[in-house]
């Protein structure tokens, strides 16, 4: 879709490329806004007989968020995907429709105006983010400062007076009146850090050890970055009782190891110390068994009657069986049955009003900001980019499958919670960032660049010429250098082929393609 | 790296792919069974929180939901509740659903199948749902009528249209509200509940459907009607009427009641038997006719299975043949008593089937379900269970039933100008018990519109041994009909 927009820009033969009108953005705009304010109308309608008393503040603000957001990103970030902040403000919206039809039905706890507020202030730092960051690479120079802030938001609530404890699972704090789960900025920080700390050493972690069973191993003395994460995870397992926020790191850290060095032995090293090490903590740990046992056998009388047993997670899987294939329609059905239908437990609430076919186009609107997501690392020319983005998009596909995979019942239960829909202020602030910088790193991706051409360098022939093309690159685009006109040949291509221009030329070189000399050009800036 | 990018990217398909097949598994494979989980309130709120249609006899609401303020958003209302509990029974939050709530309940919510061109019009328009109505063929006149006759007496009465099986009138006393039941205070409903239960006339037990008494002299009726099915009788056919009678291998004999003699003679018709009530001659006849002609003559006109009316009836009883079934028990079964039983319900179907010609009607009390917008959804269409008897042993057994009106233990129940067929019967039940009192008839003979059947407990007001079905249960069976003829 947003290839067809550009073509035409594409195709002209003038010395300045005109940038996109990001009209496809602004289309799908109007839908997803259509789409949630007609739900704010109609759970008004369905609970009280009315609009909702908030109906017009909240359907402008929201309108205004999502106008804002793209006029922005015409103005500093036009060549950013266009599909991305149309299905953020949708997930959004029907998020703060359910909220909202929650509070009309006098749910405890659920807060459609502060959500809204939250929504403003989320989007509000997204815009900041583009605005004022021109250019993702700049973010690299954070590497290590990412990693202690990160780990710094873990151990948050540990902490004694700050720590809460909520629903048996000990990742929130409570500062000033204000609760936070510090693990959805937490995974930002990490991400980072990752990004950074691979796109340094993957050339290390990519070294070949022994081959057994057809496996090239890496070798004894490079394990110990993935010893040290594991153990971290472990620790947010047994000490904050929650596997999801410890699968969330975990899956990261494993994830994007893998993008960087392409060995696969990375990835089953890391499943089995992940599997193995969950499994000696379920015998060990009273508490971690326990949540086990709710997970395999919740329809148990005693475990569904026990304090702290399947009681939430039983009562999500009726309100999902009651919405059926077609849902009882906004505002007909009974959510509010649930323990925290508004935030740990929206899915299921959604689920019940919306139908299993609500459900798999919100699922569907998932992935496509995860895939596109993916597609932007695939597009982007620099190794911290590829990195960056594509375990940001990773991320939320991880954390989206910890929780609908919590409530389904594919995984034990945990404590978070669906990015945009799920009421809180974290999951919010840190999901728009997310977005943000994968709208970031997008409109680097597809900008015009100087790189030759697909034709061209592979006239020049030499490998030798890639890095040294790579470095001028770099050296010349950081913070936001000219653009430069692509080729009318290439930029059709970008849409429909994932692959690199400097990919067709890299052959036998390619997991050296991003090249540390070339990126870290990028740190001297 | 982009090679490991697209890997990842697939790995993501496959996350979501589990996600997907997660949700449709609970949704859409395992949703009928989760929503019946017991631990599953919703589905009480749903049912509770609808727009139930009402139940309609006569055009009036007997049962109806109004809109309340509380957390489910509509109360059951019954008007004249303890008049109609036996048909429309309870919709009770603490105690469940019985009789046309119970079995209706598809209707009543909405939810039938047979409805989906009005839910998807209520979701397309988003208008709320609401419930079908379920129209009953109950004459309210007829239903009245019973309930005024039976006054304070313990019993019930029951009225079909021959022809067609429809339940005119169904009343049982003492009778319950049901609106007791149908608060939303579980406490209350429950303490109401268990104050039912305790009672020890059993309210909560509809006498005309779910309960069985001894049948009296009106099994004398199916005895006779097993007797012409042989082809060795008629209503002429002159039989043994001793003053007793003793079975053959028993030295305990049966007598008329009061100690009579039935005739000077010892020999009387048929006709004359039914019509004076002849203990002695219809105990020899059935120890003559046997007890595989008797039981397959009971169970010709319904016995020993249970009704769908449509909420489930009790059977009424006639023990299959067997070695212990001594000629002694059959003397016994041929007068209604021993361990035959019945169900007001069966008396007034056995009647209806003579009526009709020897056809038996399926009973049935929902006449018309409309949505709505008024629309029929469903019609009951009457059925024909079986033929019972032949027609020319229906025309026998009117005319010697007729005989007993005119003539003979039923006289009370005769309506001038309107030939009445019936039977009466008064069913010893236990040492010193005033006895069971029955009367079942039909109006007009010649073209019968209306079969009644009426039991009274103990005697009723009279409350003696002397008490009859002829002078009991015969003017309130006399009410119901007039009630129906003159409607």
């Amino acid at each position: 879709m947003s290839a067809a927009v550009e073509a035409p820009a594409g195709r002209t033969v003038e010395p300045t490329e005109r940038r996109p009108a990001r009209l496809a953005e602004l289309f799908l705009l109007i839908l997803a806004l259509a789409a949630g304010i007609t739900a704010f109308a109609m759970v008004g309608r369905s609970v009280t007989g009315e609009l909702p008393s908030d109906f017009w503040p909240v359907s402008l603000l929201l309108t205004g968020i999502g106008v804002a957001a793209h006029v922005v990103l015409r103005l500093r970030a036009p060549w950013a995907d266009q599909v991305i902040l149309p299905a953020v403000v949708l997930l959004n919206g029907l998020g703060l429709a359910m909220i909202l039809r929650l509070q009309l039905a006098d749910t405890k706890g659920a807060d459609a105006w502060s959500q809204m507020m939250y929504t403003a202030l989320g989007a509000g730092i997204a815009i900041l983010i583009i605005w004022f960051l021109r250019d993702h690479r700049w973010i690299r120079r954070l590497t290590y400062t990412a990693m202690l802030v990160g780990l710094g938001l873990v151990v948050l609530p540990l902490l004694p007076v700050i720590g809460r404890e909520i629903n048996g699972a000990r990742i929130w704090v409570n500062i000033a009146g204000f609760s936070l789960q510090p693990a959805e900025f937490a995974k930002i920080a990490f991400a980072i850090f990752f990004a950074g700390y691979l796109v340094t050493n993957r050339d290390t972690l990519a070294l070949a050890g022994k081959k057994v069973l057809g496996l090239q191993l890496p070798r004894i003395r490079d394990l110990g970055p993935i010893i040290i994460v594991w153990a971290a995870s472990l620790a947010v397992l047994v000490f904050e009782r929650d596997l999801g926020t410890s699968l969330l790191f975990f899956g990261l850290f494993v994830a994007m190891l893998y993008l960087a060095t392409e060995r696969f032995s990375w990835v089953l090293i890391g499943l089995v110390l992940f599997a193995a090490g969950a499994l000696v903590a379920a015998s060990v740990f009273p508490h971690v068994g326990a949540r086990m046992d709710v997970w395999l056998h919740p329809f148990d009388n005693e475990l569904y009657n026990a304090v702290g047993g399947s009681y939430q997670i039983v009562q999500g899987t009726f309100a999902l069986a009651a919405g059926g294939l077609f849902g009882t329609g906004w505002g007909e059905g009974y959510p509010y049955l649930v323990p925290y239908a508004f935030s740990d437990f929206i899915y299921s609430s959604l689920g019940e009003e919306l139908g299993l076919t609500g459900l798999l186009a919100i699922l569907l609107t998932y992935l496509l900001i995860v895939q596109r997501g993916l597609r932007t690392a695939i597009a982007v020319r620099d190794g911290f980019g590829k990195l960056l983005a594509g375990g940001l998009a990773f991320v939320m596909a991880l954390q989206l499958f910890v929780v609908v995979g919590g409530i389904t019942r594919i995984i034990p239960l945990t404590g978070l919670t669906l990015p945009f829909m799920a009421q809180g202020g974290s999951s919010l602030l840190a999901n728009w960032i997310v977005i943000a910088l994968l709208l970031r790193v997008s409109d680097n991706a597809r900008r015009p660049s100087a790189l030759p051409m697909r034709g061209t360098v592979a006239q020049g022939g030499g490998a030798m010429h890639d890095p040294i093309v790579v470095g001028a690159h770099d050296g010349t685009t950081p913070g936001g250098g000219v653009p430069v006109r692509r080729s009318a040949a290439d930029a059709p291509s970008r849409g429909s082929t994932p692959s690199h221009p400097t990919e067709a030329i890299s052959g036998p070189l390619d997991p050296r393609r991003d090249d540390p000399r070339g990126t870290t050009g990028g740190e001297h800036l | 790296m982009n090679t490991t990018l697209r890997r990842l990217a697939s790995v993501v398909m496959v996350m979501f792919l589990a996600l997907m097949v997660s949700t449709t598994w609970i949704q859409f494979f395992h949703a009928d069974e989760l929503n019946s989980d017991t631990r599953n309130i919703r589905s009480i709120y749903a049912e509770y929180g609808r727009a139930r249609g009402p139940i309609v006899v006569g055009g009036e609401a007997v049962a109806l939901s109004k809109p309340v303020d509380d957390e489910f958003g509509y109360q059951r209302e019954y008007t004249n509740g303890k008049l109609y509990s036996p048909l429309t029974g309870f919709f009770s939050l603490a105690n469940g659903t019985t009789r046309i709530e119970n079995t209706e309940n598809d209707f009543l919510n909405g939810q039938a199948d047979a409805l989906w061109v009005d839910r998807l019009q209520n979701l397309l328009t988003g208008r709320d749902p609401e419930g079908s109505s379920v129209e009953l063929t109950i004459d309210p006149k007829a239903q009245q009528a019973a309930w005024d006759a039976l006054g304070d007496q313990r019993g019930a009465a029951v009225a079909l249209d021959p022809k067609t099986g429809a339940i005119l009138a169904l009343v049982s006393k003492p009778s319950f509200d049901p609106n007791d039941l149908a608060s939303h205070s579980t406490k209350e409903a429950g303490e109401a509940y268990t104050n039912l239960l305790n009672d020890d006339s059993k309210p909560l037990n509809s006498r005309a459907t779910n309960w069985t008494y001894p049948p009296g002299s009106t099994f004398k009726l199916v005895t006779a009607a097993a007797a012409l099915e042989s082809g060795d009788y008629d209503a002429d056919t002159s039989i043994d009427a001793p003053d007793t009678y003793q079975p053959p291998g028993t030295d305990r004999s049966i007598g008329n009641y009061g100690g009579t003699s039935c005739s000077s003679s010892g020999q009387m018709s048929l006709a004359d038997a039914l019509r004076i009530s002849c203990n002695t001659a219809f105990a020899e006849l059935g120890v003559d006719l046997g007890s595989d002609a008797l039981y397959e003559q009971a169970n010709a006109f319904g016995w020993n299975e249970p009704f769908q009316v449509p909420f489930n009836t009790d059977a009424s009883i006639f023990p299959e043949p067997s070695d212990a079934f001594a000629p002694a028990f059959v003397a016994q079964a041929a007068i209604g008593q021993w361990d035959v039983r019945e169900t007001p319900l069966q008396v007034a179907v056995t009647t209806a089937a003579i009526a009709n010609g020897g056809e038996v009607m399926q009973p049935y009390s929902v006449d018309t379900v409309r949505d709505p917008q008024l629309e029929v959804v469903r019609e009951t269409s009457p059925t024909s269970v079986r033929r019972a008897i032949s027609q020319e042993t229906a025309n026998q057994l009117t005319d010697m039933m007729i005989g007993v009106v005119e003539d003979g233990s039923g006289r009370s129940a005769q309506i001038s100008g309107v030939t009445v067929a019936g039977k009466t019967g008064t069913a010893q039940h236990g040492e010193g018990a005033p006895p069971h009192v029955w009367f079942t008839g039909f109006a007009p003979a010649e073209d019968p519109q209306v079969a009644v059947a009426v039991v009274v407990e103990n005697g009723g007001t009279v409350g003696t041994s002397e008490a009859t079905g002829g002078a009991v249960a015969a003017p309130i069976a006399k009410a119901v009909m007039e009630a129906v003829l003159n409607g």
